[in-house]
């Protein structure tokens, strides 16, 4: 039509008016990135091209055009612009270009991608594209008349909706730019295009502050996703350790690391549990109690007092030691102490209880978390292919993290190989079955003889107590001890043996191995203490400086005899007591109480027994003895070993690095259980010892550093490297069954065993748990007693307890169907991957 | 980009102007760009420039510098980074990635630490998992579908510049 002619022609002619203007406003946009004196620039814009009045459409038109010619600067396949205007679009460009750098330095942006091969083909796509628009637009407007180039005129709803709609359209094409893998200098025109035509519409449909506020947002955006990324890296370098498990593991392969990442699990339960106790306990007692020497409890006997100070006495945690707040009897039974009115025996005993209950639930939440992890594991999928291209780390920079990057994608491409390589191992089932059940059967044997073993040694040594031990040398008076130690060294190795005709998955060996280490502990000591029983009743103490596997069970029943011959004991105590009591008032009758109390020094008052302290004491010689011996075994069996089979390498007959000794592997499955046992023993004596917390916590911090130094200098990873497996759950079920058996005996105690009458914050009360029947009705209202009374009714406990027997079956039915149908699930992605 | 074009000045003062106002035709050569302290560790750092240089030879002109920091920065898309992976993992450029290539590619993360029999049970496992079209070797499409599920590959081509 006339008309679309017409427009042609102001259109080309608009744009070389623009064009010159735009130049101006180019040399001035960069210093108003943000738009300050857009509106002045828009103004210049308008008035020159109010030409014919009327129509604000022809100016998304002339935009468009303009857009579709300095895209096509660059191509010479765009043949609607005359090479005059197509040379003075290249200038365009070319200045657009530098002050766009200016731009970006200014604004600090960096470069957008470019993309040499691909760009030619999209961008003419886009020019198409963009003539279509301006065709479609062109059509759409065809009844409209005359173009004008005012912006100022009232728009309707119909072309503000469609204003709308393009600067949405130049919005997306901004935000997606990053995207195209064109070329830089197309893409920088284009970019400025956009935003110049966003500009000025936005301005127009009313939103002038928007383009302000929208790069404010932006720029706060990208300050948060800056400030998120540097806390994620903060909180990654505040987890201890986190560079040396790395680099062992990197080393190493994941397993040995899964031990180290064991290790640091339980040092953060420690530490709290340190914390609870220490605050809680210790340090209220430390300065509100009353101090050393004022009471018979927290004196040294006068009959110790000149060996209390000695440092064998202190090492044997005895002396100066026993009487302090590391243990159980130093506690005074006041109801409240000091000025805060703290309430000793509460704090006392809910610690005890909340330590407990809370090792529970954190066992418990990990395994439920690992549970969750191992459920989603769509990813062996591309395994060997995103080994391959995505684990090179693009960000190193330093030659020894590159080191250990080297080394930790090769033991992953060997691990990856082993699973690899079982996946495929062809078995013949029958004889592998022969001889699993081979094995098995070895193994089984192997543990019942070390349990007769150990019950004819005990039986042994129990006639040489009836004979008198000075009778017999040094094994016989410790030979049951020496006997458990041997059993405990070689029988793992023999294990090891055994599992190799087994032929699994080192994983799954690993497990056998666990299991099978943990089975004999056991049984060494059940029968142990059965062959015990006898000797126990007969009443002789039998406490034995017991070695690195007498935990758990050994000092329920060595706890039970302890009490038992202490109840007679204290009965002749008592007695004792009244008769030297009376001697002091000179045969006075004792129950005339208003008699005058003679001072008499705390240390000579004669004490009653104090098991919980003996325990406690027991507990924590175990606890240093067993870190001791941890520590001169790393020392002599790796170390000394490693010095031996380097420097004697030169002169001795054999190849002493491939043959015999050669380095020592890292034996993950001894050091797991020696901290799983180590940390049930910690559960067992903090009631009696509150000190066993702080120890263990500088135990394990030690251990840590030693360790991991032990492990990068003196051994070599094994043959073959396996991956652990994701959840760690097979540890954390071990350490529940430990930590289960373990709070066991301090139950028993706290519910049927009557404290000491002379020590502890319990003392005189007939049983432990009475505190808090004694908080219940002095602290609490009335009513709260009531309600208690009420609630620990039997009739309304049972019904409790079948109701969530009966919620738990339920949920353990839902977790099956759901786990059931993720399978599917899986299995349908899979096939349906396949057929692509 | 004001700090990248100090960094690429920094390499060859001599060379390199100040002004790119007239767009000057500069390139630095790949011995000096591989020897920049972010590229320097890094086992596919010729590739990485090869891929990123116009004239296939390894020189960079400073729009070529600025291309390959942007790719490799934080703010590059994931399709991109993706396109410019395969190129640097595509050793003989001929847009496939063939078994040579893959073994070249594992040879230099393992710096050669495994054996000639674990290398091809590798690459085997590899062009089995990826290859969806069955030509025995890993076009760009197998390479961004395999790519684009990966949890990890974001990660490692970021740059901070």
């Amino acid at each position: 039509d006339g008309s679309d002619d017409i427009e042609g022609g102001s259109a080309v002619e608009n744009e070389e008016n623009t064009k010159e203007t735009d130049k101006g406003k180019k040399r001035a946009t960069p210093r108003t990135r943000r738009g300050h004196a857009r509106g002045r620039d828009r103004h210049g814009d308008e008035d020159d091209e109010d030409d014919e009045g009327g129509m604000r459409r022809a100016g998304p038109r002339r935009h468009r055009s303009r857009r579709r010619g300095r895209a096509a600067g660059n191509e010479a396949s765009d043949s609607d612009m005359e090479p005059a205007k197509a040379r003075k679009n290249q200038a365009n460009q070319k200045s657009k270009e530098d002050d766009e750098e200016d731009e970006d330095e200014k604004g600090g942006k960096s470069g957008k991608g470019k993309n040499e091969k691909k760009g030619d083909k999209k961008s003419d796509k886009k020019g198409k594209k963009e003539k279509a628009n301006k065709k479609k637009k062109d059509k759409k407007k065809s009844g409209s008349g005359s173009d004008s180039e005012s912006e100022e005129e009232p728009i309707t709803e119909e072309e503000l909706a469609k204003l709308k709609e393009e600067v949405e359209e130049k919005k997306k094409l901004i935000a997606t730019l990053r995207n195209k893998p064109w070329k830089m200098k197309k893409k920088l025109s284009v970019l400025k295009e956009a935003q110049l035509f966003v500009e000025k519409f936005e301005g127009a449909l009313g939103k002038g502050k928007g383009k302000k506020f929208y790069a404010y947002k932006v720029m706060m955006t990208k300050k948060w996703m800056k400030f998120q990324r540097d806390f994620e890296n903060f909180k990654t370098a505040c987890i201890p350790w986190e560079m040396k498990i790395k680099e062992i593991e990197s080393h190493f392969g994941s397993s040995v690391a899964s031990y180290f990442i064991f290790l640091r699990w339980m040092y953060g339960i420690n530490m709290i549990l340190f914390g609870l106790t220490f605050g809680l306990v210790m340090v209220p007692e430390a300065l509100m109690g009353k101090p050393y020497g004022s009471l018979p409890r927290k004196t040294v006997p006068r009959a110790e007092e000149a060996t209390a100070m000695n440092f064998a006495t202190l090492w044997d945690f005895s002396g100066f030691a026993q009487y302090s707040v590391l243990f159980y009897g130093y506690y005074n039974n006041q109801r409240t102490i000091g000025w805060l009115k703290f309430r000793m025996p509460l704090s006392y005993f809910l610690v005890g209880v909340g330590s407990i209950g809370y090792s529970f639930m954190i066992v418990t939440r990990t395994m439920a978390k690992n549970a969750n992890d191992d459920g989603g594991g769509d990813d062996t999928s591309f395994n060997f292919s995103w080994k391959m291209f995505t684990s090179w780390d693009y960000l190193i920079g330093n030659p020894e993290t590159a080191d250990n990057k080297f080394a930790s994608i090769t033991t992953s491409f060997k691990e990856a190989i082993v699973e690899e390589q079982e996946s495929r191992k062809e078995e013949n089932i029958h004889l592998t079955r022969f001889l699993r059940v081979l094995a098995n059967f070895l193994a089984l044997c192997t543990l019942a003889g070390s349990g007769y073993l150990i019950f004819f040694v005990v039986r042994r040594s129990q006639q040489f107590a009836l004979e008198g031990l000075e009778n017999y040398g040094w094994w016989e008076r410790n030979e049951v001890n020496t006997v458990m130690s041997l059993l405990g060294m070689f029988c793992p190795t023999l294990f090891d043996v055994i599992s190799s005709l087994e032929n699994y998955h080192p994983r799954i060996a690993l497990r056998w191995q666990l299991g099978r280490i943990f089975a004999l502990f056991l049984g060494n000591l059940y029968t142990f203490i059965i062959a015990l029983m006898d000797e126990i009743n007969l009443k002789a103490r039998y406490f034995l400086p017991f070695t690195m596997f007498d935990r758990s069970l050994g000092n329920t029943e060595a706890l039970q005899s302890a009490t038992d011959t202490s109840l007679e004991e204290e009965k002749i105590v008592k007695y004792n007591m009244t008769i030297w009591e009376a001697s002091l008032y000179n045969g006075t009758i004792p129950e005339n109480s208003t008699a005058p109390p003679i001072q008499v020094d705390p240390a000579d008052v004669p004490r009653g027994p104090c098991w919980e302290t003996m325990v406690g004491q027991e507990f924590v010689r175990l606890t240093v003895s067993d870190m001791m011996t941890t520590y001169i075994t790393i020392l002599i069996g790796d170390f000394l070993r490693a010095v031996f089979v380097r420097f004697f390498n030169y002169c001795w007959c054999w190849d002493l690095e491939y043959g015999f000794p050669s380095y020592s592997e890292f034996d993950i499955s001894g050091n797991v259980l020696g901290l799983i046992f180590n940390q049930g023993m910690i559960w067992m004596g903090s009631f009696y010892a509150p000190c066993l917390p702080a120890i263990n916590v500088f135990r394990l911090h030690t251990s840590m550093y030693l360790q991991c130094w032990a492990v990068m200098c003196c051994n070599v990873p094994q043959e073959r490297v396996f991956k652990a497996s994701r959840s760690n759950n097979f540890y954390m079920a071990m350490l529940l069954f430990i930590l289960f058996l373990s709070t066991l005996p301090a139950v028993y105690t706290i519910v049927s065993i009557p404290p000491s009458f002379d020590c502890g914050p319990f003392s005189g009360k007939t049983r432990m748990f009475e505190v808090i029947s004694e908080t219940l009705e002095h602290d609490f209202p009335s009513w709260f007693g009531k309600v208690f009374g009420y609630a620990s009714n039997p009739g309304l406990i049972l019904p409790f307890i079948l109701l969530m027997v009966l919620s738990i079956y339920y949920l353990n039915a839902t977790s099956k169907s759901y786990k059931e149908a993720n399978l599917e699930l899986k299995k349908k992605l899979q096939s349906v991957r396949i057929e692509n | 980009v004001y700090r990248l074009h100090g960094r690429y000045y920094e390499m060859a003062p001599n060379v390199v102007p100040m002004d790119y106002t007239k767009d000057p035709d500069v390139k630095l050569p790949m011995q000096l760009i591989i020897n920049m302290p972010e590229l320097k560790e890094n086992p596919f750092k010729e590739r990485i420039v090869s891929s990123f240089s116009e004239d296939g030879e390894g020189s960079l002109s400073f729009n070529d510098f600025v291309d390959m920091f942007s790719v490799l920065s934080e703010m590059a898309p994931r399709e991109l980074k993706a396109i410019y992976a395969f190129k640097i993992y595509d050793f003989n450029t001929d847009n496939f990635i063939c078994k040579a290539d893959l073994e070249k590619t594992l040879n230099k993360l393992t710096r050669e630490e495994l054996t000639a029999e674990e290398i091809t049970l590798v690459c085997e496992k590899v062009i089995e998992e990826a290859d969806m079209d069955g030509d025995g070797k890993l076009g760009f499409a197998d390479f961004e579908n395999m790519i684009s599920k990966a949890p990890d590959f974001l990660r490692y081509y970021f740059k901070k510049s």
